[in-house]
């Protein structure tokens, strides 16, 4: 304020100064009030302290900050809380806030309403847990249907996907048949390409066409040719069936001979035609030969050779048989000669001679057959030689000789196959002969078979022998005499006069009548029979009479009996008083029966108890009588009994008793699901065993209930397998078979009462 | 069913007239019903159903078209679309099948194999009865119709003696029809000579292979009647009353006149039974194994064979029993007594069964037919009685002239009876009243042993001269059951036979009259049950312990303490029953005051629709 710049310099310093120390005094003004505040803030921490209170006061930022951050908001006064319409009216003023939020806060402001508090943590988790349970019912309800068909089906077989076990028809092993290897994806290819049915008709058109074509000769010849080609075949096969059952070792020593030579003569032939397939021959023959060679066999190295060597000295079989051996050693160690491998032989000798052929060890025969040494024989006798010389391929020198020699041997051979031959049928003729001749003879000697059996059987060969030897004697004099027996006499009874007066007397009536067949039936039955059958109804005690005597038939017989009836005569123990009782038979016998009858009756009433005691409330002694009304009082009535079984038959004594024996094994009490009887009694009425079945039922009805494979693991069904049954059952449009028609029908009930 | 039928002879021949000397070939000419195959009742069936489309004819309803009469529309039409897809299927040669769907099973054939109806629905079952009788009902129906199917394998029909016009069959000679007949069947009429023990008891073994004779003067043999092999023969030195094969032909029983004895085939005796003593007559009880005996001191005694013991000895106290039959249906033993009654027998129970009176006279003779239907009895009063064995009921009477002393029925029903020594075929006694035999013939004794042989057209005569096979067409049943009773078994088919049927024997106490009570529920009362029970102890095992006192020193047992003790006891056990009795009152009491307070209750509650009421 003095002078202008200096002035306004000064006074600017001066303001500056003053700022400054307007700066430094507020600063102070500051610290001032905020020593203030903290001993004000110290005092009223000591007072609550005084007050004893707990509580921790709220920490509050003190520190000195330019900019205050918008998150931590502190409440103006102390301990005071913040409250929102504080900020909201903050929010109000200012322009910034868009109009809508704007609304949005008035509403929140009047609106009264407390946010509930959140649950506690064991209410939560019941929560949680009820919902958890809610989906695993869902889940689970889902296999209901299944729990019960299963439970209700007749039979489960497990595992649950097995392949139906036998021969699959061809069809579905052609359709279900996936191509897998690229070689089979080629074949397709083919196959499609050309028109060729992959899928489903098992035949072709073209082999439908063929099929058609054929005409009913032509299949008829065709079928009679291979019918007569099988019965070929099975002649074949039972030819050499028959012939490898020969034992005889001639004949398979011919035979094998025959065959060697038979081979050779094609081998030969072959060597011309195919010299390849010959080569290969002569390669196999010689792999035999170095086999054989290798081996021990017919070496007469063995136990057995070793044992006949010690009886060679003695016994000509034997030696025979160790010679044999080594022929057979000889034969099979040979070297087949033929053109061929000459040629080859040749050949190699002369492409390398230095390198010698393995045969130089073996004995050559060819070159050294005067030498049986030399050819491993140990003895052979002259004749044998000859023939062993025979036997192998000789030079060409003696070749015509050989061969004819050769030709007799195979005459020879042949006549003794043939003789073989002749033998055997000649076997099975006879064979075949005795039966016929049996029957034959069978037909022309029946008769007297016969004869000679009943003799047979007439003779005793048992202790009685006298007797038996009587009965022989007898049976070859008389041929029709056998009242003549001495010990028959005794068995016919004679009727004696008393007899004959014991007897009825209608049985004398009858004795002519029986012998004139034709002659009308003399005793009529009584008519009584009829007439009382109209009053039988209600009558108690039926004339048995009536109902014994019914309308009898009188049968007319051809042949009147020549003997009288001596088979109950014959028993002699049949005492006297049985005999007169048969014989007065008919008299007390019905009177008799209806006695024993109503006894039976009687007894199975049941019995009226009386419980009187006499002399009790009353006077009692001699000749005195309880009264009619005490009587009355005391007796025990009882239930009448049910109607007996024999009600309605006069002439029959049904015992009513218990079968208590059988009881054991029936069934007491009515099982679970049954209602009535008459239910289980019919589901028990079709027996089960395979006495009263057929096979299939007996399966049937005793099907176990639950069907595992053996060997196989059963895994639990899966959800997949689950998916596939509701589909199935889905896509069939097919209710569940076990449901029966009611369930159905109430099915149907229910959704008619929804439409209503 | 039989797993194995062998082609069974049988006669249906036609005789010559009398006055016809030579047999010719005309007569004996085979009438034989070519094998009826399903195809041709389906094809008849398909003519007579055009002929009802035509307006006449009755056709017999099969099955199936009853089922689809019965069926709703709906499942008949799918029941027609299933057919016809079938008939679309063709087989791989490219026809189609002639004869689709099943073969149909004639109702009459159906109906033979019936067991009992079906039992009406009612109307509101449990689910689980519902499938079990369901399930059931389809078992019992497919064993049905299985069965019926498979009697396809029973091929063999039986044929009788036909006469020509105005001749009658029972004056055919046995002669004639075995020179008529082939040779096999010709030779079994035969004739044993056997003139010194005679008469002869007879019996066949079940196959009908095997014939037991035994002569009343103790000569016993076996015979392998059809080959004509004598297996043994013995004289057992004593008088034989009957015999009897047991369960296979390698044993028999022969009741000789003190003891019952058992001999094998080769007739060495195994056994002598001296519990069964002074026997008449024996039957066998085969699917028991129980042999049946009747003696002279009025005793009826089981044996059982398979274990050799006595089962139960009944005293009948009716005199001497020598007529006895068995049913072979219910194995009841029928016994014949002289006083004209016939009574009816099972092990469980000590008096008779049933008692029927059927003759005036002594009973001489008895048969059972062997679906146990009928009974035919011979008495002394001349009568021949069919009867209603089911029912208790006579059927038919007979007069003989003479007398029937032994009878004897054939599987099939032929009645054979014998007078003197006439023998006498009837049939078909049952059903139409008969007047004359259908065969008769006169053997050279007294008859004292009649037996039809199974399966074969044979009836064997056991009499005062020997035996005597008769030929009787049409007496066995063509078909036979091979797995019971195969008269072309082996050795080894027996012996397995054997065991399959000791394994499957049939416990004595399961016989009674009705043999299908088995299957039925015990409907006794608990008193019933209870008495039951007690006879089977010999206790009651419901009853109380009788206390009593113990004995006690220093003159505490004296009879004033004893006393004392016991009334302490029996008033503690009365206080006990008192206090039950007072409790029990106390409950029904309470619950009945319950039951009036609800009542109340409900009364005093107004319901809204009381203002309706008047």
């Amino acid at each position: 304020m003095e002078s202008e710049d200096p002035e306004m310099e000064r006074e600017d310093a001066e303001n500056e100064r003053e700022d400054a120390e307007n700066e430094r005094e507020d600063a102070e003004n500051e610290r001032e009030d905020e020593e203030d505040e903290r001993r004000r803030l110290k005092l009223v921490e000591a007072i609550t302290a005084l007050r004893g209170g707990r509580k921790k006061p709220l920490g509050e930022r003190s520190e000195a900050a330019v900019r205050v951050s918008e998150f931590a908001v502190t409440a103006e006064g102390e301990r005071q809380k913040v409250q929102l319409s504080d900020l909201i009216e903050g929010a109000q003023q200012s322009p910034a806030v868009p109009t809508q939020t704007r609304k949005q806060l008035q509403n929140l402001r009047r609106s009264q309403k407390t946010v509930e508090q959140p649950l506690s943590r064991q209410e939560s988790e019941r929560v949680q847990r009820d919902l958890a349970f809610q989906k695993a019912a869902v889940h689970v309800s889902r296999w209901k249907s299944v729990v019960t068909q299963n439970r209700r089906s007749e039979q489960l077989v497990f595992p649950l996907n097995q392949e139906p076990s036998g021969p699959k028809p061809l069809e579905k092993v052609v359709t279900g048949w996936r191509v897998q290897t690229p070689l089979e994806q080629e074949v397709f290819n083919l196959l499609s390409a050309n028109k060729q049915p992959i899928h489903n008709p098992v035949l072709s058109p073209a082999e439908e066409a063929s099929l058609r074509a054929m005409s009913l000769e032509e299949a008829q010849i065709r079928r009679a040719e291979l019918q007569k080609a099988r019965a070929l075949q099975s002649y074949y096969e039972a030819k050499a069936r028959r012939e490898r059952k020969i034992k005889s070792k001639k004949y398979h020593r011919v035979q094998n001979k025959a065959r060697r030579k038979e081979f050779l003569k094609q081998f030969d032939q072959m060597v011309k035609t195919d010299p390849n397939g010959a080569l290969e021959e002569l390669n196999k023959m010689e792999l035999a030969r170095m086999k054989e060679r290798m081996s021990l066999k017919h070496q007469n190295s063995g136990k057995w050779a070793r044992s006949k060597a010690i009886m060679a000295k003695y016994d000509e079989g034997a030696r025979r048989a160790m010679q044999q051996q080594l022929e057979l050693n000889k034969d099979l160690t040979q070297k087949v000669r033929s053109s061929l491998s000459n040629q080859e032989e040749q050949e190699d000798g002369a492409s390398d001679p230095e390198l010698l052929p393995d045969f130089v060890n073996d004995a050559e025969p060819g070159q050294v057959s005067s030498n049986p040494w030399m050819r491993g024989e140990l003895s052979a006798e002259p004749a044998d030689a000859q023939r062993s010389e025979q036997e192998v391929a000789a030079p060409a020198a003696e070749k015509e000789q050989h061969e004819e020699e050769e030709e007799k041997e195979a005459d020879e051979e042949q006549a003794l196959l043939r003789d073989f031959e002749g033998r055997r049928k000649l076997r099975q003729k006879e064979e075949e002969a005795p039966g016929q001749d049996v029957e034959d003879s069978d037909e022309e000697e029946g008769p007297a078979d016969q004869d000679q059996e009943e003799e047979g059987l007439s003779e005793f060969r048992s202790l009685f022998r006298g007797v038996a030897e009587g009965l022989k004697e007898a049976a070859a004099a008389s041929t029709a005499g056998c009242s003549s027996a001495p010990l028959e006499g005794g068995l016919i009874r004679i009727r004696t006069v008393e007899d004959a007066e014991l007897l009825p007397p209608e049985d004398v009536e009858l004795l002519p009548c029986s012998e004139s067949p034709p002659s009308a039936p003399q005793e009529e039955a009584p008519p009584t029979g009829q007439k009382a059958r109209g009053s039988k109804k209600r009558k108690r005690n039926i004339e048995l009479k009536e109902v014994l005597t019914k309308d009898a038939k009188t049968v007319t017989v051809p042949l009147a009996p020549t003997l009288t009836d001596t088979a109950d005569g014959s028993d002699e123990e049949l005492d006297q008083r049985g005999l007169i009782m048969e014989a007065f038979a008919g008299d007390d016998v019905i009177a008799d029966f209806l006695r024993d009858k109503r006894k039976q009756e009687d007894a199975a009433k049941p019995k009226v108890v009386d419980l009187t005691l006499p002399g009790w409330g009353e006077w009692g002694g001699q000749g005195l009588k309880p009264s009619s009304r005490k009587r009355r009082r005391f007796r025990v009535k009882v239930a009448p009994a049910e109607p007996r079984k024999d009600q309605r038959l006069p002439g029959v004594i049904i015992s009513e008793q218990r079968n208590g024996s059988l009881s054991a094994h029936q069934v007491s009490a009515l099982p679970f699901p049954y209602e009535n009887h008459a239910q289980f009694e019919s589901a028990v009425r079709t027996p089960l065993g395979r006495t009263w079945n057929t096979e299939r039922t007996v399966k049937k009805l005793t099907m176990p209930k639950v069907l595992t494979q053996l060997g196989t693991i059963i895994q639990p069904m899966t959800e997949e397998e689950l998916a596939r049954k509701k589909a199935s059952a889905a896509g069939a449009g097919k209710e569940d078979p076990h449901k029966t028609k009611d369930q159905k029908r109430r099915a149907r009930k229910g959704r008619h009462s929804q439409k209503i | 069913m039989s797993s194995r039928h062998k082609h069974h002879q049988t006669y249906t021949t036609k005789m010559a007239s009398p006055d016809e000397s030579t047999v010719s070939v005309s007569h004996v000419g085979k009438k034989k019903k070519a094998p009826s195959r399903y195809w041709q009742e389906l094809q008849k069936e398909k003519d007579e159903a055009k002929d009802a489309g035509a307006g006449e004819g009755n056709k017999e309803p099969t099955t199936e078209e009853a089922e689809e009469s019965n069926t709703p529309k709906q499942k008949k039409r799918k029941f027609k679309e299933k057919r016809d897809q079938n008939q679309d299927k063709k087989c791989i040669s490219g026809k189609s099948d002639p004869f689709p769907g099943k073969a149909r099973i004639p109702e009459d054939r159906l109906q033979k194999f019936k067991r009992k109806e079906k039992i009406k629905k009612p109307p509101h079952q449990h689910y689980k009865l519902r499938t079990m009788i369901a399930r059931s009902e389809e078992a019992s129906e497919m064993a049905q119709k299985q069965a019926a199917r498979f009697d396809l394998l029973l091929p063999e029909e039986a044929g009788f003696l036909e006469g020509d016009e105005g001749e009658d069959t029972c004056l055919v000679s046995q002669e004639d029809i075995a020179n008529a007949v082939d040779i096999t069947s010709g030779a079994k009429h035969f004739h044993l000579k056997l003139s010194q023990f005679g008469p002869y008891r007879i019996d066949y073994s079940k196959t009908g292979r095997h014939l037991l004779i035994g002569g009343r003067k103790g000569h016993v043999a076996c015979i392998d009647w059809q080959s004509k092999h004598l297996m043994c023969e013995i004289n057992v030195m004593e008088s034989v009353n009957d015999i009897k094969w047991l369960h296979s032909e390698s044993m028999y029983a022969v009741a000789q006149k003190k003891w019952l004895y058992v001999y094998d085939s080769n007739g060495i005796e195994l056994h002598c039974i001296r519990k069964f003593n002074d026997v008449l007559r024996m039957q066998f009880l085969p699917y028991h194994f129980l042999l049946a005996t009747a003696s002279s001191t009025s005793f009826l005694q089981y044996l059982d064979v398979s274990v050799g013991k006595e089962v139960v000895a009944i005293n009948t106290k009716t005199g001497r029993l020598d007529v006895m039959c068995q049913n072979p249906q219910n194995a009841i033993i029928h016994l014949g007594h002289p006083n004209g009654t016939v009574t009816l027998w099972s092990p469980n129970q000590k008096e008779a069964l049933v008692k029927m009176l059927c003759h005036q006279g002594a009973v001489r003779s008895l048969a059972v037919e062997k679906n146990g239907t009928y009974m035919v009895t011979s008495g002394m009063d001349k009568k021949l009685k069919v009867y209603d064995i089911r029912a208790f009921k006579p059927l038919k009477s007979y007069f003989l002239p003479a007398g029937a002393s032994c009878l004897s029925l054939s599987q099939r029903g032929l009645l054979s009876a014998a007078t003197g020594d006439i023998v006498q075929v009837y049939r078909d006694v049952w059903s139409t009243p008969v007047t004359k035999p259908y065969m008769a013939h006169r053997v050279r004794g007294t008859v004292w042993g009649l037996h039809f042989c199974p399966f074969e057209d044979v009836l064997g005569v056991g009499h005062q001269d020997g035996f005597t096979s008769m030929l009787v067409p049409g007496a066995g049943e063509p078909n036979f059951d091979a797995l019971d009773a195969n008269p072309f078994r082996s050795a080894k088919q027996r012996q397995e036979w054997e065991v399959k049927a000791l394994l499957e024997k049939i416990q004595p106490e399961l016989i009674s009259l009705d043999p299908t009570e088995l299957g039925h529920v015990d409907r006794a009362t608990f008193e019933q049950k209870h008495e039951d029970r007690v006879k089977a102890l010999g206790f009651d095992p419901l009853a109380k312990v009788k206390f009593i006192p113990k004995f006690k020193k220093k003159g505490r047992s004296s009879a004033g303490h004893v006393e004392k003790r016991k009334k302490q006891v029996a008033h503690e056990d009365q206080r006990d029953i008192i206090r039950k009795a007072m409790e029990d009152k106390r409950k029904t009491e309470e619950e009945r005051k319950n039951k009036e307070q609800k009542k109340t209750l409900m009364l005093s509650q107004k319901s809204a629709l009381d203002r309706f009421k008047k």
